[in-house]
């Protein structure tokens, strides 16, 4: 059995020691803001969709620490080849609500400039961004930068070939990519026991990645996991690979029914183990964090939850012709031709 | 009356019920009974091993299907949507469609893959291709798509009989539409599996589409008559190989034909239609024959996948130049 990598427990209290070194007052306020704000941010994108204002929304509800432990290890200069579910990570990249609800709400295929937040596009086709993490690592190295790359992705993702071959690749070239797979223990119905018959990390460390396994409930080991883990990528130790054991409190998406394939019990387990409340109670039990810390928080997050509503009822559709944009570099005779007949087709019915 | 998401189910369940070897696998299938219900309930009645939730691969999906196959049994996959088909391009171009002719017809493969296709569903992203070209584009598999319960049903249960490999497109926006299902496999409303259906009759213009585009052609084909048109409609139903015969008669007799599909145009099976038609049919032509379909660009967002998928005014835009030529 290999170590589950824990530095906070569900109860709150703090396993003091040398990995727990860099942990102090300031850091668990931080990483609790950005929980937080990510809860409210996530919550309210899911009532804008049971109010018809998204076509659909995938909720992160349970993934805060998972996410907001990672990304918050990183450097600003290093990149990131996000998932779908990533929307923690990509606030806390600082991407816009407008930007993160545009693909969602069906106006745009995507929102924001991945170059602008060195974070990536989300990808919706499975397991296909972690070559590309691959690839564009290599790219890094070959430049002399000094930048890693992290790929977020499911647990049911690692099954598809192109994770495999990601994992081998990376290996084999040494590319400093860093994969961090949410194993939320649910791919929408099919459970992990269904997906893989050993251990991921067993796996991973099989293809030659440096892994480790971690509470990913417990922000504090994700963080403390993820420093190290990037800090030996950039040391030239090569590829490596964490495992954050978390749950996927909501559906798969709001068109799922999790209560046809999975237990309350369950659930309610998974829901005493819950990453905001964990820390929350260390903060408290520290003093870390006052009322007037608390008080403030919850009315950032509700002017965050009205910016988000604001913010998503003004993204309108764009004019029908945009379509035919950024087909090609150039979009040639034929496709120009193409857009010119649709654009007089569609003008017949003005008046 | 059956939607189409049912008759394709009851489809399964015969198939199950009548042979022991066949298997229904994709991912989610079994419990949850399909992102789309189409598998609702198959698991409870035939167990685990022969409704299979299957790890996230879909190239393991096609691959061991295959390999199912050439052991006796007749796997039904599913695809659970029409974008995520293309990991196992590779296991259904080069093993899947080649198996019987490398093999010289010593080893087959009856493997059925259920894709469900296309728009109108205001989905995200790789949720609402239409890209059936790239599998009629493969010699030695067969491809086919069921607009309405009664095809949904038959053509499916023809599909897990056949002893070639089938792609079975389901026009996904159909899904909760209604309609009977009749019950003998000697009704003259089973047709067989390569056979075009007329579903409408009329003698000015030949309307010739498939999946998702049928049910838009017939509208089109009510409008027009309002206006003193008469449109035939006809289902391809079979979309690799075509039944030209049926295709080629209608045009011959009307002298006008819109090809509508849901695809883009450029590329897409429409031109390999238009070019059967301009080879049987030139004399009896009063104009070209016409496309309707996507433009040749990748589908785009939800709000504006009204203006990409033909419709209504499109055809009848198309039938108006055919008409007026
Ligand atoms: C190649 C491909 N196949 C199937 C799907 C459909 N699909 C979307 S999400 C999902 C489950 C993914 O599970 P996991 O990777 O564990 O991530 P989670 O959704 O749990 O965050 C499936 C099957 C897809 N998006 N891409």
């Amino acid at each position: 059995m290999v170590e589950i990598f824990q530095l906070l427990g569900p109860d709150g209290d703090l396993r003091d020691g040398p990995s727990a070194s860099a942990i102090d007052a300031e850091l668990c306020r931080a990483l609790f803001r950005d929980m937080v704000l990510a809860r409210r941010f996530d919550d309210e994108a899911y009532y804008l969709q049971r109010q018809g204002e998204l076509g659909l929304w995938l909720q992160s509800r349970g993934q805060e620490a998972a996410q907001v432990g990672s990304i918050r290890a990183l450097r600003d200069t290093d990149w990131v080849f996000p998932s779908y579910r990533d929307h923690a990570a990509a606030l806390c990249r600082g991407i816009e609500p407008a930007e993160l609800l545009a693909q969602w709400r069906g106006v745009s295929q995507s929102g924001w400039d991945p170059a602008r937040y060195r974070f990536h596009i989300y990808t919706l086709v499975l397991a296909a961004q972690l070559p590309h993490a691959v690839g564009y690592a290599i790219g890094a190295q070959h430049d002399g930068a000094d930048e890693l790359v992290m790929t977020y992705f499911g647990e049911g993702s690692s099954s598809e070939g192109e994770a495999n071959e990601a994992f081998n690749w990376a290996a084999t070239m040494a590319a400093p990519v860093l994969f961090f797979c949410q194993n939320n223990q649910w791919a929408i119905s099919t459970p992990t026991q269904a997906q893989f018959g050993a251990p991921l990390h067993q796996r991973a460390a099989g293809f030659g990645l440096s892994t480790q396994v971690v509470d990913g409930n417990d922000v504090l080991a994700v963080h403390v996991a993820t420093s190290r883990a990037a800090e030996a990528v950039r040391c030239g130790e090569g590829p490596a690979f964490i495992e954050a054991l978390t749950y996927r409190i909501a559906g798969h998406s709001t068109s799922d029914d999790p209560t046809r394939y999975r237990s309350d019990a369950e659930l309610d387990h998974w829901q005493t183990l819950d990453p905001l409340d964990r820390l929350r109670r260390l903060l408290e039990a520290r003093g870390w964090a006052d009322d007037g810390f608390f008080t403030h928080l919850e009315a950032e997050a509700t002017a965050l939850a009205e910016r988000v509503r604001g913010a998503c009822r003004a993204l309108a559709a764009p004019e029908a012709a945009s379509m035919f944009d950024h087909v090609l570099a150039e979009p040639g005779p034929a496709l120009a031709a193409e857009r010119a007949a649709y654009v007089e087709y569609a003008g017949s019915f003005l008046d | 009356m059956f939607t189409l998401s049912e008759a394709i189910n009851r489809g399964l369940r015969a198939g199950l019920e009548t042979d022991p070897k066949v298997m229904v696998m994709g991912e989610d299938v079994g419990r949850l009974g399909g992102v789309f219900r189409v598998t609702d309930g198959l698991q409870k009645d035939f167990g685990a091993d022969r409704v299979v939730d299957t790890p996230l691969a879909e190239a393991g999906i096609v691959g061991t299907a295959i390999g199912l196959a050439m052991r006796g049994y007749r796997p039904v996959c599913e695809i659970q949507f029409d974008g995520f088909v293309y990991p196992a391009f590779n296991q259904i171009t080069s093993q899947l469609a080649k198996l019987r002719a490398r093999s010289r017809g010593r080893v087959t493969a009856p493997v059925v893959i259920r894709v469900p296709f296309s728009g109108g569903i205001g989905a995200v992203e790789h949720h609402s291709e239409s890209n059936e070209a790239y599998f009629t584009h493969t010699a030695g598999l067969r491809v086919v798509s069921a607009a309405t319960p009664q095809d949904g049903h038959w053509l499916l249960r023809q599909a897990i009989a056949c002893d070639d490999p089938v792609i079975f497109f389901e026009p996904k926006c159909r899904y909760w539409s209604k309609g009977d299902v009749t019950e003998s496999p000697d009704d003259p409303l089973v047709l067989p599996l390569d056979a075009a259906r007329t579903v409408r009759r009329g003698d000015d213009v030949t309307l010739l589409t498939w999946g998702s585009m049928v049910e838009t052609c017939l509208r089109a084909a009510t409008a027009a008559q309002a206006e003193g048109h008469s449109l035939e409609v006809v289902d391809l139903r079979s979309l690799s190989p075509i039944d030209t015969d049926t295709l080629v008669a209608s045009v011959r007799r009307t002298g006008r034909a819109v090809v509508v599909h849901e695809a883009p145009t450029f590329g897409g099976l429409g031109g390999e239609v238009a070019a059967a038609l301009g080879e049987h049919c030139f004399t009896s032509l009063e104009a070209p024959v016409m496309r309707v379909g996507g433009f040749n660009v990748p589908y785009p967002a939800a709000h504006l996948e009204e203006h990409y998928r033909p419709d209504l005014d499109r055809v009848l835009d198309a039938v108006d130049r055919v008409l007026h030529y």
